[in-house]
């Protein structure tokens, strides 16, 4: 068995999150330059049918880990599983690609530790060569700079998080015959960790770190009350609704929501600000964004410093048309 | 009960990042610092756990060359019990990946007695997340990583903590002594208190010189600033005009609508 790229996937209420495609995607490039073979394993319970789909992508073995105790994640119990198949096997993996996820940002650095590898978070590039050291980059210093960190030797034990919504997915390979194989799941006997409970939100859409377009309120939105405007508009743009610091710490928006240092780091396609100012600490979550749109009262707002497009306006007037027209333009697509 | 809070500097916001062709890649003269705030949160939930108890022990310790003593003892001024300082110099730090680092902190404290330590989840300077995750690992201890709230039970030696994932949050047990990385909304840091302040060159402060820098599976390779923004097309006026305009733009111009 020769040394491969493992991607672990994951998966909420049986259903492979799409990040878990753009995996797979990275790991096929990869397998490109290096001639490494990838592996896809699959945590969870119930989930049989997550590993027909997977068959069509050139992976070597699809390993499904599927046991009661795996249907929600747990830090212990998944990096048992993982840790005791990745040990034995007879080669170490030179790889592996998780999701950056609350699971994937969880799981990575355990397994890194466990096995004295390296790892590197929230990537948004990834290269390996013949050397099959990986080489990665990473947003830093408050999302302005980019890092490239490389894995020291030996090649093995690599492990990174991969930002979604950031690689392509992965595409259909023919020709290659798949295998699958059941990995048994023992129910540890010290178990430490226990998942008490899981309160789901209310679908409030999705989370923005995954979201195309994002559309974030301030200090301006003056209310809870009035983010309905924004939710309205990130849903005609398929995206999800984002807060600066401001608001969130007023309360009008969860903290999940927050764009910034101390909140999330997002790059998505479109970023509309409104009612935004535009602190460097609000900057450091969104500058990586490839459009940012700003709509402000005050002209002198240091927004307008760093957005693509900015409007100088009341964002209660202007989100308002903009909804209208995106409105118009659907209907007349239908 | 006793308590460990790690902590460590990261570069203020203002501070000008030059990046550099070669090692160490980045020209650190320029730079002034700050304790990294989700550290903050590490030591202030220490603080609070002692209130809430009655009692206990808090010890905060730092990764870093001779700056961190300053945040030691803003840390003691807070409310710590005492500080630990692992001095590693200025060169040697940019050498460190965060696996070293969490092997730096397991080296230091894992012949203290604790039942909790405390981390920040993540530095806002290289936004890594794992050295606490890691340490935990090294320590063969349980983590729950990212909390925004924490409850103890004492005397069934377990801690419940909350996290947000993904469109939910989660409500976890781990069995005492355990790693928690601390994430924003779990409290608000105070500022040290005057009576603080003055106590807190009384306060043990343990020096820790000649660590051996553990080899990083890791290396920087480069750095490079991001092309820096410039303001774009700024709209003015007529309110439905320049939003008619800024659609006509994100269609045709950016082609992001």
């Amino acid at each position: 068995m020769a040394q491969e790229i493992l991607v672990i996937t994951e998966q909420r209420g049986g259903e492979l999150k799409n990040v878990s495609l753009e995996l797979i995607g990275e790991a096929q490039r990869l397998s490109e330059t290096t001639g490494l073979g990838y592996s896809v394993f699959v945590l969870g319970h119930e989930i049989e049918g997550l590993a027909g789909p997977l068959l069509n992508y050139g992976v070597e073995e699809i390993l499904t880990a599927d046991s009661e105790v795996l249907r929600d994640y747990n830090s212990q119990v998944y990096a048992d599983v993982l840790a005791n198949e990745i040990s034995g096997r007879e080669e170490k993996p030179a790889a592996i690609l998780l999701p950056a996820t609350a699971m994937g940002k969880d799981l990575g650095p355990r397994l890194a530790a466990r096995f004295g590898g390296a790892y590197a978070a929230d990537c948004i590039g990834l290269k390996m060569g013949a050397d099959l050291l990986l080489e990665a980059r990473r947003l830093v210093y408050g999302g302005s700079v980019v890092a490239t960190v490389k894995g020291n030797p030996p090649p093995e034990f690599q492990v990174v998080t991969l930002r979604p919504n950031t690689f392509e997915r992965a595409k259909e390979v023919t020709g290659k015959e798949t295998g699958v194989t059941s990995v048994r799941v023992e129910t540890p006997s010290d178990l430490r960790v226990v998942l008490k409970e899981i309160v789901y939100e209310e679908a409030r859409g999705m989370d923005i770190a995954e979201a195309r377009a994002i559309v974030s309120g301030g200090r301006g939105m003056k209310g809870p009350e009035n983010y309905a405007i924004l939710e309205e508009l990130a849903g005609l743009l398929g995206g999800a609704v984002g807060a600066s610091r401001a608001a969130v710490d007023a309360g009008w928006r969860p903290a999940d929501s927050q764009v910034g240092l101390t909140g999330k780091t997002v790059a998505p396609e479109l970023y509309i600000a409104c009612g935004i100012s535009g602190s460097p600490q609000h900057l450091a979550g969104m500058m990586s964004s490839r459009c940012i749109v700003a709509i402000n009262k005050d002209p002198d707002a240091p927004i307008f410093k760093v957005s693509d497009y900015g409007i100088v306006g009341d964002l209660f007037e202007v989100v308002p048309l903009i909804i209208k027209d995106l409105s118009l333009q659907s209907k007349e697509k239908k | 009960m006793n308590i460990i809070a790690c902590a460590r500097q990261v570069p203020t916001l203002e501070s000008a990042i030059k990046p550099l062709p070669s090692p160490p890649f980045m020209d650190r003269s320029a730079l002034t610092y700050m304790a990294n705030p989700f550290d903050e949160f590490a030591v202030e939930e220490g603080i609070r756990i002692k209130e809430r108890l009655g009692g206990g022990e808090l010890t905060v310790v730092a990764v870093g060359p001779e700056g961190a003593d300053q945040m030691l003892l803003n840390a003691l001024a807070m409310g710590a019990d005492r500080a630990v300082h692992i001095n590693v110099k200025e060169e040697d730090s940019c050498l460190l990946d965060t696996l070293a680092v969490a092997t730096l902190l397991k080296n230091a404290i894992e012949d203290i007695e604790f039942d909790i330590v405390l981390c920040g989840k993540e530095a806002t300077d290289d936004r890594q997340g794992a050295v606490g995750i890691e340490l935990a690992e090294l320590l063969g201890l349980p983590h729950a990583a990212a909390i925004t709230k924490l409850d103890i039970d004492f005397e069934a030696k377990k801690a419940t903590a909350r996290r947000q994932v993904e469109g939910a949050w989660e409500i976890v047990e781990c069995q005492l002594p355990a790693v928690f990385t601390c994430h924003k909304g779990l409290n608000d840091p105070r500022y040290p208190p005057l009576p603080g302040i003055m106590k807190a060159r009384t306060k043990p402060h343990n020096n820790i010189t000649d660590v051996g820098v553990p080899a990083a599976r890791l290396s920087l390779t480069g750095l490079e600033n991001l092309p820096s923004r410039k303001a774009g097309k700024k709209l003015e006026g007529d309110v439905p005009e320049a939003t008619k305009e800024l659609l006509r733009l994100l269609h045709d111009e950016a082609r992001v609508i």
